[in-house]
C-alpha cells in the first residue's frame, strides 16, 4: 500500500470526561464502541468517518454496577458478558443476549451501540421496553436521563444529539419471571423477523412487554399490558387468556413486508410468541398448576 | 497514523490512512499477514476471527486504531498444534477458507470449556460459516482435539491427534438427552 | 506472499516461474538400496483387487493442502501479492436494464494514486465472451441488461481508492422497461433453448390417480467463502499471466484469449487457491478484467470482489417454474408424466443451453414411464443469469418429481418407498430419452434379492433405509436442539415431528455429444536414490479432495509413496471443469492412464539412467445430441443415484424448522476416499438443506434485494443435523475404477427429502423452495 496521508484523526480517550471533550472539540468524530454496525457501514463504503473515538479505553463504560433495585449497565458492556454474568438478576436481557448476532459479535457488540444504532431490529431494545430502563446520556453540557419508551424516534434514529453519549442503561432488576423471544429464519446467527419481550413484576401485579422489527422503532404494547391477569387465583389463567394477550400484542406492532418476512407473518409470529411467552411467566411464577 | 500492537506475540506497527481501516484489512493488506481470511466484511461468516485480548472476534469489524497496546492472535499464533491436527486427520478441512476463523474458534472454546458437548459445539461455532464441510467433521475434530488434549498421548512435549479411520464410523451421533447445563439455562429465573 | 512453512506443504506455487513441487506428501521411505522396479501386475479396474498400498486409492491419506490450509499458510487467490501490484475494481449497473447514455471517467482519473480507468471501448479484442455463446460483453456496450453488469473498471494503488475511484466515475443511464417474468420470455420465444421430451402417448392413457400441480424453486447461490479473485501480471512482451481461482483453468483461456487480442500462447494461466466453488467460478469474472488493467498499466493488478459484488459477480442456480401432471394406474405403476419446466436464465446464455438439457432429460427422475410429454425452456430475462451451480439442472426437476412421488402415493395409499421401488429403474431400463440404464457391476444383475428380475440399485438403495430407525424423539432437549435454537421460540410447544424422502438422479461428466477429455502428464524419476512420481494437470482442487486423490492413483498404479502434484496450470493440457462430478472419473481417469503408460515404458528399463515421462488424454464414452423434437438420445455418461431420508422437528404455529436427523444412502461405484466422499455428502446435503428451508436471492423486477450474508442466509452448524450414511458400491464398469461421480448427487435429494419431512409434519403441500415460515403459518387465519 502506498504511504499513509496524514488526515486520519483517531481519538482514544482515557475516561469519560476526556471523550466528551473530544467529542465537543471534533464534531466530526463518530464514536465505535464495538464496531458490529459501524464497520460494516464503513467497510462497504456507506459512511466514511474522517475521524473516529474509541470508547473501549473508558472503564467507567466497561462495567456494571448492582444499584440495590436495578443494574447501572455501562453503555460499553458486551453482550458475551451480559450473558454470562446478568443472567440471575436480568434473565430477559440476558436471553436477548445470548441470540446478538454470533459468539464473536457478543463479544464485541455492546448494549450502548445498540441503542445508539437504534435499529428496530435490536435484540438488547425490547427486554429494556419490557422492564422500563432508563437510558444514561452525557455530554459536555451534563447528563440527562431518558425513560426508554421515549428513546427511539424512528427507524435508526433516536433521541440522542450529536455531541452526546450514552453513557449506562440502568434496568430495574427482574421482579419475576422475564421471557424473551426471538423470531429467525435460520437457527442461529440471524436478524430478528420479529422478537418479544415479556416481563411479569409480581411485587407491582405488573406485565411489561417489548417488541422488537415488527415497526419503525422498537415498541411497547399498553393495551397488552393493560390485560387482566388473575392474580388471586392464578390457577384460573388459561390459553384465552393467553391469546387475547397475544392478539393485543400483535395489534400494536406496525409491521412491513421486507425480505426478511411479511407483514401478516410477523404480527401472525407475534401473537403466537405473546401467548407462549405470556404462559410461560405465569407457569414459572404459579407452579405448573397454573392455567393448565 | 501509526499504530502499535502485538501480533501473534510479535511487536507490530501499522501505518494506516483512515481511521476506519479494519483490523482485517491490516492484517491481510498492510502487514502481509493473510493467514487471516477475508469472505465477508460483515461480521457474519467468521472467516476472519482472531482473537483480541484473548475473546474471539470478527477482525473486520474492529477498527485498526482500536487496537492500540491491544493483543492480537491469528490463526498463526491461538490455535494449539493439537486442534490443527485434529482438523486435518479428521477431513475437516476441505476449501479450507473457513479454517483459519474456525481453528480460532475452536481453540477458544477448548480454552474454556476442554470437553465440550456437541450443543455447546454447535452454539459456540454458530459465527463460523463453512460451506463444504457441511459441519459433520468438523464436529468429529472437536472432540478429536479435546480428547487429544487431555490425554496423556504426548510426544516433544506436544499432544497428539491419531490418525483416524472413517469409514462408516459416522454413526448418528445422540445430541438429545442431555441435562442443561447451568449457564445454558434460558429458563424463567426470576 | 508469507514464507511456505518448512517442511509443510506449500500451496504458494503461483508465483513459481517454473512447475516446482506443489505439494509434498511426507516421504516415509529412507532410499532404498537398490533401482525400484514397476508393480509386477495392473493394479485398479473394475474386478481386478487393488494392490494394497498405503495412501492409495480406498484410503484416506492426509490432504496434502490440509497442514497449509490449517496454519494459514495457504495462498488462495485473494492472498497473493506481487511487487508493485495495482488493485482492480469494477463498477457495475445499478439499473437491470438501461441505455449507457454517456460515461465520464475524468474525475475518476484525476485522482491521485488512480493508474486507469477502462470502458468498452478500451477493450483490445473481442467484446463479448460466454462459456458456451459468447453474447456477454467484457464491459457494457451502449446498454446494461442487469443489475451488477460491469460498465468500467479501475486500478488504483490501493483497494480503498480503486473503489473510491470507481465511485466517481460518472455514468448517465436512461432506463428501459425491465423484462423480469421468465413466463413472459417463454411466450416472447426469447429463450436460450427449448428442449421437449416426447414419449408414448400420455394423452391416451386411462389412470388410476392424477396429480397435479406447480412448483416455484427461487434461485440459489453458490456462496463459495472464497471471494472472486486473481492476479494479472504482464509479462513484459505484451503477454500476461493469470493466477485465478477458477474451475477450468483451459476455458478460461479460450475465452480470455480473443478478448484480449492476444494468441493464447502468450498468456500464461495458473490456478490460485480456490476458496470453494460450487459452479461460481465456471463463468469469467476478474479475469478479462484485471489483465486488460494489467497490460495498460504494465503493473500487476489484482482485483477480489467483496460479498455483496461476489452475489451480483457470479451466475446463480436457476429459479424455476414447472408444473407437473403426473398419473399412476391401480397397481401403483406410473403410467404417464407431463411437465411443463421453465428455467430463467437471467440476462445471458452462460450454461443455461446444457441447463435445460438436464433438467428435461431428468425430468422424471430414476422412474420408469412410458408416456412422457416434457417441455423444458431457458428464458432470458433481465433478471441475474444464471448457470453453474451443484446439481446444474437435476435440482429443480427433482424437487418436482419427488414431491409428485409422494403425493402420487399418498392418494394411493403407498408408502413413499414402496411407490418408488414399484417405478425404480432397473438394469435394461430405459430413461425417458432412451437411454438404457447399463452402467452398474453386472454381477449384481438378478442378485438374491429380487430373482429372476433385473437388479434395480435405486430399489436396492430404497430397501437399506429399514434397518435405520428414525431417531426417537428425546425426553428432554436443549432449546438449541428445537425450531428457533436460542430464539428461544419453543420449549416443545407446537413443535411436531415429520420424516420424508427423497431421491436424486445425476448424470456426471458432461453430455449431449460433448468432447470432454482430460489431460495428465505423470514423470517418475530417482529423487536422492527414492522413486518420485511427479503428477501434472490443469484439473482445479475447489476443495473436493482432488490433489489427495491424483497422489492416491499414482501410488496405486505406480507404487510409490511419494508423489509430487504440479501447479494446475496451462502448460499441460485441459482437464476440463471440476464440475459435473466428473473430475474423479475424468481426471482420474487420466492419470490411472498415465500412470499406466509409464509403467509400460518403466517395464524392463532402469529408472537410474533417467525418469520415464507420458502424457495422456482420457476421454469418456461418446455420448449424443437429445433430439431436439422428441428428445431421444444417448445423451449422458453416468447416472448417480442418492437417496435421503430427513427427519425434521417443526414449530407448526411459527412455522420454523429443525432438521435433526439426515440419513443418506448413496451409489459411488467404488469409494476412492472414504473421508473426501463422506465430505462431500455431507457438504451437498448441507446445500440441499439450503435451498429447502432459507437459501434464496430474492429479486424484485431484476433488482437483487439480498445481496449479503446478513439476508442470503446459508446453513450454520445449528442448522445442520448429524447424518448417518450408506455406502453402496455398485460398479460402473465403465468408469475408472468404477467409481461414480458423488460430488452433486446429494445435493439433489436432500431438499425434497426435508421438504416431505415438513409435509409430512404439517399436513401442507409446500410447493415452493425455499420453504418460508410464511409459507407454513399462512393457512392459520390467526392474523387480528
Amino acid at each position: 500500500m502506498t504511504a499513509p496521508q496524514a488526515t486520519a484523526s483517531f481519538y482514544r480517550p482515557a475516561d469519560l470526561g476526556e471523550a466528551l471533550r473530544d467529542l465537543a472539540a471534533h464534531p466530526e468524530a463518530v464514536p465505535v464502541a464495538g464496531g458490529t454496525d459501524l464497520m460494516v457501514a464503513v467497510n462497504y463504503r456507506h459512511t466514511r468517518p474522517a475521524a473516529m473515538l474509541d470508547l473501549t479505553r473508558i472503564a467507567e463504560l466497561r462495567a456494571w454496577s448492582d444499584e440495590g433495585a436495578a443494574i447501572r449497565i455501562g453503555s460499553g458492556v458486551t453482550y458475551a458478558r451480559i450473558c454470562a454474568e446478568l443472567a440471575t438478576v436480568l434473565p430477559g436481557l440476558a436471553a436477548a443476549a445470548r441470540t446478538v448476532g454470533s459468539p464473536q459479535i457478543r463479544n464485541r457488540g455492546t448494549l450502548g451501540g445498540n441503542l445508539a444504532t437504534a435499529s428496530p431490529a435490536g435484540d438488547g431494545h425490547p427486554p429494556l421496553l419490557a422492564t422500563g430502563a432508563t437510558i444514561e446520556i452525557a455530554s459536555a453540557a451534563g447528563r440527562r436521563t431518558v425513560p426508554i419508551a421515549d428513546f427511539f424516534t424512528g427507524p435508526k434514529r433516536s433521541v440522542l444529539e450529536p455531541g452526546e453519549l450514552i453513557t449506562a442503561v440502568i434496568v430495574p432488576k427482574a421482579l419475576g419471571p422475564q421471557q424473551f423471544l426471538k423470531v429467525g429464519t435460520r437457527n442461529a446467527m440471524v436478524i430478528a423477523v420479529c422478537s418479544l419481550a415479556v416481563a411479569l413484576d409480581l411485587d407491582a401485579r405488573r406485565l411489561g412487554t417489548g417488541i422488537g422489527s415488527a415497526g419503525p422503532t422498537p415498541l411497547t404494547a399498553p393495551d397488552a399490558d393493560r390485560i387482566e391477569l388473575p392474580w388471586a387465583r392464578p390457577d384460573l389463567f388459561n390459553d384465552a387468556l393467553a391469546e387475547e394477550f397475544g392478539r393485543r400484542v400483535a395489534a400494536a406492532a406496525r409491521p412491513i413486508d421486507d425480505v426478511r418476512g411479511t407483514a401478516a407473518y410477523r404480527r401472525h409470529a407475534l401473537a403466537v410468541c405473546a401467548a407462549r411467552a405470556l404462559r410461560r411467566v405465569w407457569t414459572a411464577a404459579h407452579g405448573t398448576e397454573a392455567g393448565r | 497514523m501509526r499504530v502499535e500492537l502485538r501480533i501473534d506475540g510479535e511487536a507490530a506497527v501499522a501505518e494506516i490512512d483512515r481511521p476506519g481501516e479494519s483490523l482485517l484489512s491490516t492484517l491481510r493488506d498492510r502487514l502481509g499477514l493473510t493467514g487471516t481470511k477475508n469472505a465477508c466484511e460483515q461480521g457474519e461468516c467468521g472467516s476472519c476471527t482472531v482473537l483480541l485480548d484473548g475473546d474471539p472476534v470478527c477482525s473486520c469489524l474492529v477498527a485498526t486504531a482500536q487496537c492500540e497496546g491491544r493483543e492480537v492472535k491469528t490463526v498463526v499464533g491461538a490455535v494449539p498444534r493439537p486442534v490443527r491436527d485434529a482438523f486435518i486427520a479428521c477431513g475437516a478441512v476441505q476449501c479450507g477458507f473457513c479454517t483459519p476463523g474456525l481453528l480460532v474458534s475452536v481453540a477458544d472454546l477448548l480454552e474454556r470449556e476442554p470437553d465440550p458437548r456437541d450443543a455447546q459445539i454447535r452454539e459456540a461455532l454458530a459465527g463460523n460459516l463453512c460451506r463444504c464441510t457441511g459441519y459433520e467433521k468438523i464436529i468429529d475434530a472437536v472432540h478429536a482435539a479435546a480428547e487429544a488434549m487431555s490425554s496423556e498421548a504426548i510426544s516433544d512435549g506436544v499432544p497428539r491427534v491419531p490418525a483416524r479411520s472413517h469409514l462408516h464410523h459416522n454413526q448418528w451421533i445422540n445430541v438429545s438427552n442431555i441435562p442443561r447445563a447451568a449457564g445454558d439455562s434460558t429458563e424463567d429465573t426470576p | 506472499m508469507p514464507e511456505p512453512v518448512a517442511g509443510e506443504p506449500n500451496g504458494t506455487t503461483a508465483a513459481a516461474p517454473e512447475p516446482t513441487a506443489r505439494t509434498k506428501t511426507a516421504p516415509t521411505k529412507t532410499a532404498p538400496t537398490k533401482t525400484p522396479t514397476p508393480p509386477t501386475r495392473a493394479a485398479g479396474g473394475v474386478g481386478t483387487p487393488l494392490q494394497e498400498r498405503s495412501g492409495g486409492v480406498g484410503s484416506s491419506p492426509t490432504r496434502p493442502d490440509a497442514a497449509a490450509k490449517a496454519n494459514g499458510a495457504f495462498d488462495y487467490a485473494s492472498d497473493l501479492e506481487f511487487p508493485g501490484m495495482l488493485w482492480g475494481h469494477t463498477l457495475r449497473s445499478p439499473h437491470p436494464r438501461a441505455r449507457l447514455v454517456s460515461i465520464d471517467t475524468a474525475a475518476a482519473l484525476a485522482m491521485p494514486g488512480v493508474a486507469a480507468v477502462l470502458t468498452a471501448a478500451d477493450v483490445p479484442g473481442k467484446r463479448y465472451y460466454g462459456l458456451i455463446e459468447a453474447d456477454q460483453p467484457v464491459l457494457a456496450i451502449d446498454e446494461v441488461n442487469y443489475q451488477g453488469e460491469p460498465v468500467a473498471i479501475v486500478a488504483a494503488e490501493t483497494l480503498d481508492l480503486a473503489r473510491r475511484a470507481a465511485e466517481a466515475v460518472t455514468v448517465e443511464y436512461e432506463e428501459l422497461e425491465t423484462h423480469w417474468d421468465p413466463e413472459e420470455a417463454v411466450e416472447a420465444g426469447n429463450v436460450f433453448r427449448y428442449q421437449p421430451v416426447r414419449l408414448g402417448d400420455p394423452d391416451a392413457q386411462v389412470p388410476a390417480a392424477v396429480v397435479a400441480r406447480e412448483y416455484v424453486v427461487g434461485m440459489q447461490d453458490q456462496a463459495p467463502l472464497g471471494p472472486e479473485s486473481g492476479v494479472a501480471v504482464p509479462s513484459g512482451d505484451g503477454g500476461v499471466s493469470l493466477y485465478v481461482a477458477t474451475q477450468w483453468v483451459h476455458s478460461d483461456l479460450e475465452q480470455i484469449a480473443p478478448c484480449l487480442s492476444l494468441e493464447p500462447d502468450r498468456i500464461h494461466m495458473a490456478i490460485a487457491g480456490i476458496g470453494g466453488a460450487f459452479g461460481a467460478r465456471e463463468d469469467l469474472s476478474v479475469q478479462v478484467h484485471m489483465a486488460m488493467l494489467a497490460l495498460a498499466t504494465a503493473r500487476p493488478v489484482k482485483m477480489m470482489y467483496d460479498r455483496a459484488e461476489s452475489f451480483v459477480g457470479h451466475v446463480h442456480r436457476h429459479p424455476a417454474r414447472m408444473r407437473y401432471e403426473h398419473a399412476a394406474d391401480a397397481d401403483g405403476k406410473l403410467l404417464y408424466v407431463k411437465a411443463r419446466i421453465v428455467l430463467d436464465g437471467g440476462a445471458y446464455a452462460s450454461t443455461t443451453e446444457a441447463v435445460v438439457g438436464n433438467a428435461a432429460s431428468l425430468a422424471v427422475g430414476p422412474y420408469e414411464v412410458e408416456h412422457v410429454s416434457v417441455d423444458a425452456w431457458g428464458a432470458r430475462t433481465n433478471n441475474p443469469p444464471c448457470g453453474a451451480m451443484r446439481g446444474f439442472g437435476g435440482v429443480q426437476t427433482c424437487f418436482a418429481y419427488e414431491s409428485q412421488m409422494d403425493a402420487l402415493a399418498e392418494m394411493l395409499g403407498l408408502h413413499p418407498l414402496e411407490f418408488r421401488r414399484r417405478n425404480a429403474v432397473a438394469q435394461g431400463s430405459k430413461l425417458i430419452t432412451g437411454q438404457i440404464v447399463d452402467a452398474y457391476d453386472p454381477e449384481r444383475a438378478g442378485g438374491p434379492s429380487n430373482p429372476g428380475r433385473p437388479f434395480s440399485p435405486l430399489a436396492d438403495m430404497l430397501g437399506r433405509f429399514k434397518d435405520i430407525p428414525v431417531p426417537a424423539v428425546p425426553a428432554a432437549r436443549d432449546i438449541v436442539e428445537l425450531p428457533g435454537g436460542t430464539g428461544n421460540t419453543t420449549h416443545g410447544e407446537g413443535v411436531r415431528r415429520g420424516v420424508g424422502y427423497g431421491v436424486g438422479l445425476k448424470n456426471v461428466c458432461y453430455s449431449e455429444g460433448f468432447d470432454d477429455y482430460s489431460t495428465a502428464r505423470v514423470r517418475l524419476e530417482l529423487v536422492d536414490g527414492e522413486t518420485v512420481a511427479f503428477v501434472h494437470t490443469a484439473a482445479a482442487e475447489v476443495g473436493q479432495g482432488h490433489w489427495s486423490l491424483q497422489a492416491q492413483i499414482a501410488r496405486t498404479e505406480l507404487g510409490v509413496d511419494r508423489v509430487e502434484l504440479l501447479p494446475n496450470d496451462t502448460k499441460v493440457g485441459s482437464a476440463g471443469s471440476s464440475s459435473a462430478s466428473r473430475q474423479s472419473y475424468m481426471t482420474g481417469g487420466a492419470v490411472k492412464a498415465a500412470c499406466e503408460a509409464v509403467r509400460e515404458l518403466w517395464q524392463g528399463r532402469d529408472l537410474a539412467d533417467g525418469p520415464i515421462e507420458a502424457t495422456q488424454v482420457f476421454r469418456h464414452r461418446v455420448t449424443k445430441p437429445m433430439d431436439p423434437v422428441t428428445g431421444q438420445g444417448e445423451s449422458h455418461v453416468q447416472l448417480a443415484l442418492c437417496v435421503h431420508r430427513a427427519t425434521v422437528d417443526v414449530d407448526v404455529e411459527l412455522g420454523l424448522v429443525k432438521v435433526v436427523d439426515l440419513t443418506c444412502v448413496q451409489d459411488v461405484g467404488k469409494i476412492m476416499n472414504p473421508v473426501a466422499l463422506e465430505g462431500q455428502i455431507h457438504g451437498g446435503s448441507a446445500q440441499g438443506l439450503g435451498l429447502a428451508v432459507m437459501e434464496e436471492m430474492i429479486t424484485e423486477q431484476g433488482r437483487v434485494r439480498n445481496a449479503s450474508f446478513t439476508d442470503y442466509l446459508i446453513p450454520t452448524i445449528l442448522d445442520m443435523p448429524p447424518m448417518r450414511l450408506r455406502i453402496v458400491e455398485n460398479a460402473d464398469p465403465e468408469a475408472p475404477y468404477g467409481l461414480r461421480g458423488a460430488g452433486e448427487p446429494p445435493t439433489l435429494s436432500s431438499t425434497p427429502a426435508i421438504v416431505a419431512a415438513i409435509r409430512d409434519a404439517t399436513g401442507l403441500a409446500l410447493t415452493h423452495i425455499p420453504v418460508r415460515p410464511e409459507h407454513l403459518t399462512a393457512h392459520l387465519g390467526r392474523q387480528p
